[in-house]
């Protein structure tokens, strides 16, 4: 820590530092910020030249007596410090520990930013994840290595379905446990704890690495900490061989961190006051899920956020699922209901089932199964909003045998307990259950051979041909 | 050498006189690659194609003296590029799972040697035009590469090497200019991206690309040397769409341009397509398929230069008489390439923080698309076809907007009809194909005729039950006559037998043309089967409940492009059934007079 001292900064705003006259700092060096209560911050450069150099606070730039603030430039990136002990540690956004024990020993170090993976490099993910939840197994399958996200707003269950993920996930005929990294930016103190109590209950805490922003922390901590739990995510993958599950949340408030930044540097806004780059910087954060060519380890990524307004084509949803690999959008109205999980189900989405599910990983007519489901729930509602205009009464025999479908759908097959971990065998049998409610000619997604095996009524027509 | 003054994100300022735009510059101590995109002074504006974390101001800058170009010769099928045309296999071999940066690694491989095959024309001490064909190399058992010479390069030929096996920095032939100037060349020569290679004249002879999805071939035609969009809402199925296309298509040659989207869907392709076979040509079908990636947490610049390196590795097949299809995906992460550099350098922003020259940057890209008379006298094409990503699935964006006044032909995806697993996604009501008159009299020659009418006729049907669904919709299914009602059912009938098609699925993922209209013409038979029965006094429920109309959904999964006469033979058992109806109807009518 020989470097040099600089008492320079011109103005600060927005949780920038702007420093006049400092020579030769380097894009994206670690900086130490000394204020006049001789307190520590530390930033990161994100903009220099000889004449100005501009650095990212990320604690923030308040309350800072200009004349008496003081930077030191490490001449190095920001890092984190990694070895198996960081498994059951807490930390925050720059990787200090925040469980009051002491920091992390360790010669090795990596940069939180981390360097694009190499297409070439990748395997293509095709382990199916079992989560005991029939919405995603049946319709959305989760595999490993993926990235896929979960769209919610404010006060629905998000937090709950994350954490019954991260309780259940396991692989068909396995047991290797997934090692947890959770990423919290912005949550408030008792979702946060709901975690760590979570985590604790179903005795996995050992196995999770936790880095957190709460509510009240500072806002521009959120711009790193991702960075900083994906490179402890990748650390454990492929350094230590472990599969690992990563919860970001709430990827809105990273969004917000982040066109706060961009204003204040003065960035053209695209939309909502969103800079142009709010995509690059999150497949940035995204891509850094999946799988690699001859490693053991994977990494799965869960990111939740919130949908301003319920509205998912807001430019924080909208971006994401332009990035990730489908998205599990939650529905305000099936949680009034009561419904848990409320999975809206239209709108969910997994990219990577095609290639996880089937003949060779979970049963032979799961494609089919899911696509067909699709299809009939999506002509359910139309019928249903039908009935809500004609009523019930004028509609055909075969619509309302989709009203009927439509509400055993909801009740039976989205809604499940929290703690109900179903196989995916029990979700499809149930799958066929509720197909069984409507005639065979309209079931066009399935083949003749899957109805006469699967379906209730058409096995029914085949013992009395009999 | 220059100094580097400042460093905002990839845009580095330069002390470096003497520079011309679009000029290369080594910057910096790990010599990262960038390019002049502007001038101030003394003082240049590069955009480098690497992430510029680390650099210093201080630290020297190199200019290199020639333009953003790409290697072309032998070795490029198979290969995954980045988005300066590095070889990432190779990249991958020498520095790991991630890029390194800085690496200098060239595209074409320097060692391995090509079997060389020299023309008979012209004789040594002719003259030998511009792009005229030096001999050929069979680069793959499908691909012949022919080496030309370059286009800018014209006068006597003094030497051409005898059959042998060559590297691609061995000396092929010797060509004297105009001007004496002795010209060395070799299996590769390099082009600059940024300028269409030349051609002797655009050509209008028009033949389908096929591709085997029957909504775009039969309902959206694209012609070969066409201009083609993809827009829709994440999910939509963009991607999907070009990798079937790539898959299927009736192109020699398929670049594809993964602009930053996924890394995934890129391994998806480098692991399934050397096991796939072109349906042409019984080969594998990555020998006749190349990458270029920029994925979406790649480098931004190197984005913008992705979709040049792509067509111009088409142009370059295109001339050796070639029909190539070039995807890119997605055009949308391009212009937000060009937003960005654009927003740092302080220009105008006009919509949506896009430049002004956005409009005129998508339509010298697909300029680029075309059939021509090359310079050797071949017909060859390139085909353009870009996914376009509008923010919140709007279409009214300013990429969506400006790329659909360009194209011809405009495959629009529809989240709604995604969201029922209605794949390909393409809404008939908001796309549109100017090439549906060209292609007529291609399915009239070589399928079967009336192609035109039935599409047409389908078209109309598909029309007709968006009106009779409003109705439904407001006053409830009763209030239809019983020919509405048979419409709606079989507009229905095309929806889920002749449009649905699987990408998925083993059977139905390609249908051959034949395929197309035969399935096309037995759902229309249905249908005025049924409008027949009902004009007999048949009642529409009896029409209804036909067991065949839930078949005729399954059968495009039957019976693959190759069991035609079988899948003609479920004509045959339409026209029983509704005999049958029909006999039976006649019947009771008879016995009860
Ligand atoms: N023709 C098809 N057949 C079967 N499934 C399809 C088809 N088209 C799309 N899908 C399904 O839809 C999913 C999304 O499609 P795709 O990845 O092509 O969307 P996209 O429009 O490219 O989205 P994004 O803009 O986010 O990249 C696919 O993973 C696949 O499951
Ligand atoms: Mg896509």
């Amino acid at each position: 820590m020989s470097a040099k001292e600089y008492c320079k900064s011109s103005s600060a705003r927005g949780g920038l530092l702007f420093m006049r006259s400092v020579p030769d700092v380097a894009l994206g060096d670690r900086v130490l910020v000394r204020d006049h209560k001789n307190r520590k911050r530390s930033g990161q450069v994100i903009r220099t030249s000889n004449e100005m150099v501009l650095v990212q606070v990320f604690e923030g730039t308040d309350d800072l007596d200009l004349e008496r603030t003081w930077v030191r430039f490490l001449g190095e990136p920001v890092e984190l410090s990694l070895s198996p002990e960081i498994l059951g540690r807490i930390f925050n956004g720059v990787g200090q520990p925040r469980d009051r024990r002491p920091p992390l020993v360790s010669g090795l170090k990596r940069n939180v930013n981390g360097a694009p993976v190499n297409p070439a490099a990748r395997a293509y993910p095709r382990e199916f994840i079992q989560t005991g939840i029939s919405t995603i197994d049946g319709l959305d399958s989760l595999v490993r290595g993926q990235k896929l996200p979960i769209f919610s707003g404010s006060g629905l269950p998000h937090n709950r379905l994350a954490a019954q993920i991260v309780r259940q996930a396991k692989l068909l005929g396995e047991d290797t446990q997934f090692a947890v990294v959770f990423a919290a930016m912005g949550v408030s103190y008792d979702d946060a704890r709901f975690f760590q109590e979570d985590f604790e209950s179903s005795g996995v805490l050992g196995n999770v690495v936790m880095f957190t922003n709460l509510a009240d922390d500072p806002p521009i901590e959120r711009l790193i900490l991702p960075r900083t739990a994906l490179t402890a995510a990748e650390y454990l993958a492929y350094d230590l061989d472990m599969h690992v599950l990563v919860v970001l949340t709430d990827m809105t408030h990273y969004a917000e961190a982040l066109r706060e930044v961009a204003t204040a540097k003065g960035d053209v806004p695209s939309r909502k006051g969103y800079p142009g780059y709010l995509y690059s910087d999150l497949a940035e954060i995204y891509e850094r899920a999946g799988r690699i060519k001859e490693r053991r380890g994977s990494i799965t990524m869960v990111p939740v956020l919130s949908m301003p307004s319920d509205d998912i084509t807001h430019p924080i949803p909208d971006l994401t699922g332009y990035i990730t690999e489908g998205q599990i959008v939650l529905s305000r109205e099936l949680h009034n209901q009561g419904i848990y999980p409320p999975v809206h189900v239209p709108p969910s989405l997994s990219r990577l089932m095609k290639d996880g599910v089937g003949k060779d990983f979970t049963r032979e007519d799961h494609p089919h199964v899911a696509s067909q489901l699709y299809a009939s729930y999506a002509r359910a509602l139309e019928v249903r909003n039908l009935a809500s205009i004609i009523g019930a009464e004028e509609l055909t025999e075969a619509d309302r045998q989709f009203l009927a479908f439509a509400d055993a759908f909801e009740k039976r097959f989205i809604r499940q307990s929290e703690d109900e971990d179903r196989t995916i065998f029990d979700t499809l049998n149930l799958a066929w259950e509720l197909l069984s409610l409507l005639p065979p000619a309209t079931l066009s997604r399935v083949s003749d051979d899957e109805l006469r095996k699967y379906h209730h009524y058409s096995t029914q027509m085949a013992v009395d041909a009999a | 050498m220059g100094r580097i003054v400042e460093i905002n994100g990839p845009i580095v300022t330069i002390e470096l006189p003497n520079v011309r735009t679009g000029e290369q510059v080594k910057v910096g101590k790990l010599g990262l690659v960038g390019e002049v995109i502007a001038r101030d002074g003394e003082r240049a504006v590069v955009q480098v194609y690497e992430t510029t974390e680390s650099l210093c101001p201080g630290e020297v800058a190199e200019p290199l003296g020639y333009p953003l170009s790409v290697e072309l010769g032998p070795g490029l099928l198979g290969e995954i590029f980045d988005g300066v045309q590095r070889p990432l296999t190779k990249i991958f071999q020498e520095s790991g799972d991630h890029i390194a940066r800085g690496l200098n690694i060239a595209p074409l491989n320097r060692d391995k040697a090509w079997h060389f095959e020299p023309a008979t024309q012209p004789e040594l001490g002719e003259r030998i035009a511009a792009g005229a064909l030096l001999g050929t190399v069979q680069e793959t058992p499908s691909i012949q590469h022919r080496i030309l010479v370059p286009p800018d390069i014209e006068g006597e030929l003094i030497d051409r090497a005898p059959a042998g096996d060559y590297t691609i920095e061995q000396v092929i032939a010797r060509v004297r200019d105009g001007s004496g100037h002795i010209h060395a060349l070799k299996l590769y020569h390099r082009w600059p991206v940024r300028m269409p290679r030349p051609y002797l004249h655009r050509d209008h002879a028009a033949a389908p690309l096929i591709t085997g999805q029957r909504i775009l071939d039969t309902f959206f035609p694209l012609v070969k040397g066409g201009k083609a969009a993809v827009p829709g809402p994440f999910g939509a199925g963009k991607t999907v769409v070009q990798q079937q296309i790539a898959r299927w298509s009736n192109a020699d040659i398929v670049i594809y341009v993964g602009c930053g989207e996924r890394g995934n869907e890129l391994v998806d392709i480098l692991e399934t397509f050397p096991e796939l076979t072109d349906p042409n040509t019984g080969r594998s079908l990555m020998e006749r398929t190349l990458l270029v990636a920029n994925t979406s947490n790649m480098p931004v610049v190197a984005r913008e230069a992705s979709v040049y390196i792509g067509v111009t590795l088409a142009e370059y097949f295109r001339d050796q008489g070639y029909d190539v299809v070039m995807v890119a995906d997605s055009t949308s992460r391009w212009a937000e390439a060009l937003r960005e550099v654009a927003g740092r350098l302080g220009q105008m922003p006009v919509e949506e923080g896009y430049p002004a020259y956005l409009a005129s940057r998508l339509s010298a890209f697909y300029e680029r698309a075309g059939r021509v008379r090359t310079l050797s006298g071949e017909s060859g094409s390139v085909t353009l076809i870009g996914a376009v990503s509008p923010p919140g699935g709007d279409f009214s964006e300013p990429v969506t907007s400006h790329t659909k006044e360009i194209v011809q032909t405009f495959w629009a995806l529809s989240k709604e009809l995604a969201d029922s697993r209605h794949y390909p996604a393409v809404d008939w009501n908001d796309s549109f194909s100017g090439y549906v008159a060209t292609v007529s009299g291609w399915w009239d020659r070589h399928v079967g005729l009336g192609w035109k009418e039935k599409r047409a006729e389908a078209l109309g049907l598909l029309a007709q039950a968006d009106e009779l669904s409003r109705i439904v919709n407001l006053v409830g299914p009763e209030a239809l006559s019983p020919v509405q009602r048979w419409t709606l059912e079989s507009s229905g009938l095309i929806k889920d037998a002749v449009l649905q098609q699987s990408a998925l699925d083993p059977v139905d993922s390609y249908a051959s043309p034949e395929k197309q209209y035969v399935l096309l013409e037995l759902i229309l038979e249905i249908y005025h089967q049924g409008l027949d029965l009902l004009g007999l006094g048949v009642p529409v429920q009896e029409l209804l409940v036909l067991p065949i109309l839930g078949r005729a959904r399954r059968i495009k999964g039957v019976f693959p492009s190759d069991k035609l006469d079988e899948l003609r033979g479920f004509g045959m058992e339409i026209r029983a059934e509704f005999d049958r109806l029909r006999d039976e109807y006649r019947r009771a009518e008879k016995t009860a007079v």
